[in-house]
């Protein structure tokens, strides 16, 4: 017996996904501005995807205020953009920033377990929505532009848009890829499987949450970026809405909490769905909330859980598999 | 006087959020799981009410009284069908389900009821009007008092009944231990289902006194939920005073807040939450950390 | 006359089987020992009958009505109680609130609360005490009596001594012997050899989920029991 990563399938599939991605960055040389700026929100939602995932399926932190750091890299970006910085610079200072936000609040939400931790996300969320509502210079209530992205011809800004969030998507789903193949990712699953068990092990829970929470911090706020970057506009109201966590935990339940293409597929869907029927209509909504709680019950793993394990299938070499080695008996 | 006028204000404002933090405790004490839709829920009953109140023109109590026992029910089969489910599925499923459960409730009025803001207010009769002027800065409306009265007596009633009464015992002993009640011959499965059924009633009662208080619309669940599930928290997760004491405490920080600025209202309740929860589960540990 | 009949049970916690289809009969009035080494099923067993363990095959009749489907409470409606091993008793309610609350309205009969204090006076002080604060033996002596408050006519004790002084072991087994005189049907478990063979009248003894030996007390020699408790002999 011998552990290995690498399947034939993972080996075609991961040369399959750099393919991809190179194939979608000649996107915008090639299609209308139109298609661009809806592939742009695909990304962001597979960005928020996986990294709600990151924290819910591999950290058991199930978090209802994300869209905290969604408005720090929207409002940052805002921010950095009216003091002077070129937007794109702007756009990444403001993930930065998000992601050093993250790391103060991991200190106290990381204490609450359940429902104080989701609860408790919201409430940052809301202080932060209220924060921005208070600021005038933000445009309080009322919402606020991005008018420094005038300076772009629009062919080139939602090309521009696009490439950054390609990046980013990339960046993030690289590095979660990698956080979860190293050491440190077969401790995360532990914890996943059995908390207690796992700290009894001598895992260091809380720094492995954080990781993961800082992740999340860093990536929510790029994908809020990226939402400012694509609509040029923002309001308090929408920004920090809880219906980006409902989005959320759509994508990660129906694809496959604690899977790494799960979420992916999840976006997805969520994005087919979206651009299928009319966005934001209540019925649809409701299908949403539905869905997500009927998997949530009924197929805890989701789409992709559930082919995995019936098939046995492995596209992204992040776990760990015991095959027979050929020999073997003999080298014994 | 008038910072103790708005303490006043804020203590009846804050046995409102105790009555609808009132169901919340009781199913994390009985059952430990948060329902993410518990506010919803209460805007929910506000509707059952307002429906009433239309079709037949009766006062908003009168339909209130036969709103609840719908209710009961509902939350009855709320636990057979959802929450007894998501309970076998560890520790983030009854937060998911709900939350799912969250959604459709507010989607679902959205499309029966528009989103037009409603008020209960004009059908409670005299009482949401009434208010007397003690002295100068110091005033008490009627409506308060009966909000913070009925908070007591239904604070109260779920003491005696937890202490006094069989089925209030079979409750507590069904929450320390479900394996072992069942084997004294106590159906968890019903004692489950009527606390949720308890514990929606209470929802609907609180979302009854936002309706006659002020306004309500589809979308206004989620603010309640938080409001409550900050209630709970500031009195102490598992205690049932301790959420009425919450609620009041939060009710005050709200109106205290509002005289440092309209808008700073809700982030003084706010804030009075994250301090609790730091102090509570994270202060000594980040002041260790820092000391280091 | 059969009061209880196990027919080919088999209980799992996931991948380990606990109880191999196992069978055996309980006659009304009898008292019978199930020993066996630490993971023998004993418990499992136990936890079976009562119906808070769902059994993975097999069937458990009680006076000749098949119950393997029905939940726990609704045999203790029937007249099956389980003193579970650990005691389990409801630490918040006082020693009257854990009686009480077990006493079954549809079971009346010669158990309620003043003759299970009669049975256990040590009790009688300690009324209205939360269960959290009492001795192991006080315990002990609650979870006993809350099983007896539903009158049952099977009575299943597992592990009544576990984790008590040996003296007052013997204070518990003095009060068990009074109702037990009294022809109560009584399976529990033991793990001294010793008292189980002076206490019941037939023994089950049981290796790796199985019955390896079964029969009456007396008839038992004592050496053929322990190698039996241990494996040491495949069973005949």
């Amino acid at each position: 017996m011998r552990v290995a990563r690498w399947t034939r399938t993972s080996k075609l599939f991961t040369g399959g996904t750099a393919a991809v991605a190179v194939a979608l960055a000649c996107v915008p040389l090639v299609f209308e501005s139109d298609l661009v700026q809806k592939l742009t929100t695909l990304l962001i939602l597979v960005l928020l995807a996986a990294m709600w995932n990151a924290l819910a399926g591999y950290g058991g932190l199930l978090s209802v205020g994300q869209q905290a750091f969604i408005g720090i890299g929207a409002y940052g970006t805002v921010f950095f953009a009216d003091h002077g910085v070129t937007p794109y610079l702007a756009m990444v200072l403001a993930t930065l920033l998000a992601g050093a936000i993250s790391l103060p609040i991991s200190l106290f939400a990381l204490r609450l377990r359940a429902a104080q931790f989701a609860i408790g996300m919201w409430v940052i969320a809301e202080v932060m929505s209220i924060i921005v509502r208070l600021d005038q210079n933000l445009g309080a209530g009322t919402g606020i532009s991005l008018i420094q992205m005038n300076q772009y011809e629009p062919n080139f800004r939602q090309a521009y848009t696009f490439w950054l969030a390609l990046a980013f998507t990339v960046i993030f789903l690289v590095a979660l890829f990698l956080l979860l193949r190293s050491p440190l990712g077969a401790s995360l699953q532990a914890i996943r499987d059995d908390e207690d068990a796992a700290r009894s092990l001598g895992v260091r829970v809380a720094a492995r949450k954080r990781l993961l929470f800082v992740l999340a911090g860093f990536g929510c706020g790029a994908a809020g970026v990226l939402v400012v970057a694509n609509t040029l506009f923002i309001e308090p109201g929408s920004v920090f809405s809880v219906q980006w966590s409902a989005y959320m935990i759509f994508m990660v339940l129906v694809g496959g909490l604690g899977t790494f293409e799960g979420p992916i597929i999840g976006a997805i869907l969520l994005f087919a769905i979206q651009t299928t029927f009319t966005q934001g209509g209540p019925w649809y909504l409701v299908g949403l909330g539905a869905t997500a709680a009927l998997f949530a019950l009924a197929l805890p793993r989701g789409l992709w859980g559930t082919v995995e394990e019936r098939l046995g299938l492995r596209l992204l070499p992040v776990g760990y598999r015991v095959v027979e080695a050929k020999g073997e008996e003999r080298a014994a | 006087m008038t910072l103790l006028n708005a303490a006043l204000q804020g203590v009846f404002l804050g046995a409102f959020y105790a009555v609808l933090a009132c169901g919340l405790s009781i199913m994390f004490g009985v059952m430990r799981i948060i329902n993410l839709a518990h506010g919803d829920i209460a805007v929910f009953g506000a509707y059952v009410v307002f429906v009433i109140v239309e079709h037949t023109g009766v006062s908003a109590f009168v339909a209130f009284a036969a709103a609840l026992p719908v209710m009961v029910v509902l939350g009855y089969l709320l636990q057979l069908t959802v929450l007894e489910r998501s309970l076998k599925g560890g520790i983030l499923t009854p937060l998911l389900a709900t939350f799912g459960l969250s959604i459709v409730i507010q989607n679902l009025l959205q499309l029966t009821f528009s989103p037009d803001v409603r008020s209960l207010g004009g059908s409670a009769g005299a009482l949401t009007t009434a208010s007397w002027q003690v002295t100068g800065g110091l005033s008490v409306s009627a409506l308060g008092i009966v909000v913070l009265v009925v908070a007591v007596l239904v604070f109260g009633a779920l003491q005696l009944f937890l202490s006094r009464t069989r089925f209030g015992w079979m409750m507590r002993a069904t929450a320390e231990d479900a394996d072992a009640a069942e084997l004294v011959g106590i159906n968890s499965r019903h004692v489950y289902a009527s606390a949720t059924a308890l514990a929606v009633a209470t929802a609907a009662l609180g979302g009854f006194f936002l309706a006659i208080r002020s306004v309500f619309d589809p979308v206004s669940g989620p603010t309640q939920l938080i409001f409550a599930f900050e209630a709970v928290v500031i009195g102490g997760m598992g205690s049932l005073w301790g959420t009425l004491l919450g609620g009041i405490a939060l009710g005050v920080a709200q109106t205290l807040g509002a005289q440092v600025h309209p808008q700073f209202s809700v982030m003084a309740g706010h804030l009075l939450f994250l301090v609790v929860l730091i102090a509570r589960y994270g202060g000594g540990r980040i002041a260790l950390r820092v000391a280091r | 006359m059969t009061l209880l009949k196990v027919d080919a049970l088999d209980c799992r916690y996931g991948l380990l089987q606990a109880v191999r289809r196992v069978s055996f009969e309980v006659e009304a009035g009898e008292t019978v020992a199930l020993i066996g080494a630490n993971g023998a099923g004993k418990t499992t067993l136990l936890r079976a009958i009562a119906g808070v363990h769902r059994p993975n095959g097999g069937r458990v009749e009680l006076d000749g009505v098949d119950i393997t489907t029905l939940p726990a409470h609704r045999r203790v409606g029937l007249g099956i109680a389980l003193v579970p091993e650990g005691r389990r008793l409801f630490p918040s309610l006082t020693v009257e609130e854990n009686l009480r609350v077990a006493a079954s309205p549809r079971r009346p009969g010669r158990w309620n609360v003043r003759s299970v204090l009669d049975v256990f006076p040590m009790l009688q002080q300690r009324r209205r005490t939360p269960a959290a604060s009492l001795s192991g033996g006080e315990q002990q002596a609650v979870a006993i009596g809350r099983a007896l408050m539903s009158n049952p006519r099977l009575l299943l004790l597992d592990e009544v001594s576990l984790g008590l002084a040996p003296i007052v072991v013997d204070a518990v087994y003095r009060s068990l012997a009074g109702i037990l005189s009294e022809g109560a049907t009584v399976l529990l478990v033991e793990q001294d050899l010793t008292r189980a063979l002076r206490v019941a009248g037939r023994v089950i003894c049981m290796l790796e989920g199985r019955v390896v030996l079964e029969g009456a007390a007396a008839a038992l020699d004592r050496d053929h029991v322990v190698s039996a408790y241990f494996g040491l002999r495949k069973p005949a």
